[in-house]
């Protein structure tokens, strides 16, 4: 779907991101803005900045495509998206930002102390953000190829080159109105195009949307195949064009394609005839229209454990990402925290009401996606398939510039706190000078790792960053932030035996292929075994050596927890004199 | 009245702390103030989460259990839809108001418990 108003879009979206970083760049002088914006952001400002920054490429098109091609159970990713921040709002929100930390290291170690615990959390916190970072890249791929035709490595290359320029050039300060413009783009972006494809839907008939038949071309469609695919034909079909079938070499001509599995070759180009019934990629369940929008329909093994392991992981990984919780330190006290939480929660509440509609309209419109697996491309190809002439090209241009919208934000954001842990703890470089380095590093890491990845669905991916964060840096805010009872060494162990599982489950899912063993969804959704690692050795640990509570864990008590407003400073013992 | 001798060699009276003073020189009373300022609002968080997070974590099992829920429609959708996509958000930001306010309260109340004079 070439479109020139695609393509502006994308152009306007990055231009305008830059345009207004470099405005942000006159106010930002002094360190401190560079870091915190100083922390003069009202809660509707920082709200709408968290939202914009949250929504990334998962949202935007991820959910949609997980939708349309594994059903009802992907419900689960936006609203644990969502239940994420509630979870937020009750146990960390207002502590978290009376502890007066920048990043989880700087908590880490207001809490506990100890340069080792911060060093352990700096680095979970850079793997994690770079595993977050590395969808967004590949999600920026996917949506140049997909508007342009442009290689697979151009988007990640803009995306990575605008936003290490944009933070570089205005730190967080031009960053938070950056991000809070891009939430309310994002939500224009998903919001218009739903309402008209709705329209057309009802216009057109308003067709069941679970129909007991298999979904099937609604008219003669031309696929091409940009990779080496395995499909499975429920019934045959008669099919022409050029390509390689079965290692069989077809020139222009016509084929039947018999029900079954079959391999084609990259660079097929197919024509499909109307009303026949969509092969689907090998790796999905077979699946009617009635029996997709059933719970348990995306074929895993194991749904159940699966639909848990998300659950668990979206529900407690929101606070352990280390770009949500540098947006907190911006808020002027703990009472604007909680309320910049609660405006937070209804900001997603509105815009996840609309990718399911995406997601289930496209079993209906552009069902062939199903067929080159390129389902997350469903939010972008849907406005042009539905609509037909300069409407359809000026609503796919919209959604295309609020998905680069949504990858810019995520990665500028993600960026920031990056650049703000490498500074700091590992690069030891003070200053805006070191802030500078470590942006280009923070950048450069995951655009190399998108070289090496295998390309699976982008919320699944982010899925991964969830679940780390939820093994490890979870457990350490939960349990630092309401026990007194835990220790330095059961924080490190707590972390370590929580995130490291998680992380190498990730890893392995992401850079080696498993196939299709019983094993698989043990380490694509590793959260529901190590979360309660991670959790049970961090409390089992601290229990055991509970001489090693850090030192004044009263006082950082008190800072945590008291409002600020009552001049109860978590300052040193007073002496005796003072009191008699 | 002239006074030729002031009392300087008798205990002056002891002043009652308030309690802003009491925590921050640490006494016994302070950390007691704070363990039940801690408490009231550790208790409130892990129940508005409960409720939230229990509520929520039945439906997969429910609807593995009684595959006829699946199938069951409100409003013209599959009932795993409307309760996924329309009925959770609206809950989500009720707990989160009611959170918000009774976590305000019990900051207030403390407030006025430790400025006591």
């Amino acid at each position: 779907m070439t479109s020139g108003y695609a393509i502006a879009a994308v152009l306007v979206v990055a231009l305008g991101t830059i345009l207004v970083g470099t405005y942000g760049l006159r106010v930002s002088r002094t360190t401190s803005d560079f870091y915190v914006a100083s922390r003069t952001v009202s809660p509707w400002w920082n709200a709408s900045a968290i939202g914009g920054e949250y929504l990334s490429a998962a949202s935007f098109v991820g959910i949609a495509g997980l939708i349309f091609a594994y059903g009802p159970d992907m419900l689960w990713f936006p609203v644990g998206y969502t239940a994420g921040y509630l979870v937020l709002l009750t146990m960390v929100a207002a502590p978290l930002r009376r502890s007066g930390a920048y990043t989880l290291p700087d908590f880490a170690e207001a809490r506990f102390r100890s340069r080792v615990v911060r060093g352990v959390a700096s680095v979970l916190a850079l793997a994690i953000g770079w595993l977050y970072l590395l969808p967004q890249l590949e999600g920026a791929g996917l949506t140049l190829n997909t508007v342009t035709g442009a290689p697979d490595w151009v988007g990640p290359l803009v995306v990575t080159v605008v936003v290490t320029v944009n933070v570089m050039s205005g730190g967080m300060r031009s960053i938070t109105f950056v991000q809070a413009f891009q939430y309310w783009l994002k939500l224009t972006a998903i919001t218009v195009p739903i309402v008209f494809l709705i329209v057309v839907w009802q216009v057109q008939g308003a067709q069941s949307l679970t129909k007991p038949d298999y979904p099937a071309f609604p008219h003669d469609t031309e696929v091409r195949f940009h990779n080496p695919t395995t499909i499975h034909a429920e019934t045959s079909i008669f099919i022409q064009g050029t390509g390689e079938i079965d290692g069989l070499r077809i020139e222009n001509s016509g084929l039947v394609l018999t029900d079954g599995y079959h391999r084609i070759g990259q660079g097929s180009l197919f024509t499909f005839p109307e009303g026949a019934a969509v092969p689907h990629v090998s790796t999905m369940a077979h699946n009617t229209n009635e029996t997709w929008a059933q719970p348990a329909s995306s074929g895993e093994h194991f749904p159940l454990y699966g639909v848990y392991s998300l659950i668990i992981a979206t529900f407690l990984g929101t606070m352990g990402l280390p770009h949500v919780i540098v947006r907190f330190y911006t808020n002027p006290n703990g009472t604007a925290a909680r309320r910049t939480t609660l405006i937070v929660l209804g900001l997603l509440s509105v815009f996840y009401l609309m990718p399911p509609l995406y997601g289930a309209l496209g079993r209906l419109y552009t069902p062939e996606l199903l067929m080159t697996g390129q389902t997350d491309a469903v939010v972008l190809v849907l406005p042009t398939r539905m609509i037909d002439g300069i409407g359809g090209q000026l609503l796919g241009a919209l959604v295309a510039g609020g998905a680069f919208a949504a990858f810019l934000s995520t990665s500028s954001g993600l960026v920031v706190s990056l650049a703000g842990v490498l500074s700091q703890d590992v690069l030891r470089l003070g200053g805006v000078r070191g802030f500078r380095i470590s942006t280009v590093l923070a950048g450069v890491v995951p655009l190399a790792m998108t070289f090496v990845s295998t390309g699976m669905p982008v919320a699944d991916m982010v899925g991964l960053a969830f679940a780390v964060a939820a093994s490890s840096l979870c457990p350490l805010l939960m349990l630092g932030i309401w026990s007194t009872r835990t220790t330095t060494i059961g924080a490190i162990a707590g972390m370590l035996a929580g995130g490291v599982p998680a992380l190498t489950a990730g890893l392995v899912t992401m850079f080696a292929d498993i196939g299709d063993s019983w094993y698989g969804v043990l380490l694509s959704r590793p959260a529901a075994w190590t979360v309660p690692l991670g959790f049970t050795v961090m409390y089992v640990v601290s229990l055991l050596t509970q001489r090693h509570v850090p030192p004044g864990v009263q006082r950082t008590m008190v800072k945590l927890h008291a409002p600020e407003n009552l001049g109860l400073d978590g300052s040193g013992p007073a002496s005796a004199d003072e009191r008699s | 009245m002239v006074v030729t001798s002031p009392r300087t060699r008798a205990p002056r009276a002891r002043r009652p702390y308030s309690g802003t003073r009491e925590i921050n020189e640490q006494s016994e009373l302070g950390a007691v103030y704070m363990r039940t300022l801690i408490r009231a609002q550790r208790r409130l968080g892990l129940s508005v989460c409960l409720v939230v997070c229990g509520s929520l974590g039945v439906l997969p099992v429910l609807f593995t259990i009684e595959p006829d829920l699946g199938k069951a429609e409100v409003f013209g959708l599959g009932l795993p839809w409307f309760l996924l996509c329309v009925a959770t958000f609206p809950m989500l930001l009720l707990a989160g108001w009611f959170y918000v306010r009774q976590a305000e309260r019990s900051e207030r109340e403390f407030a006025e418990l430790v400025e006591r004079p």
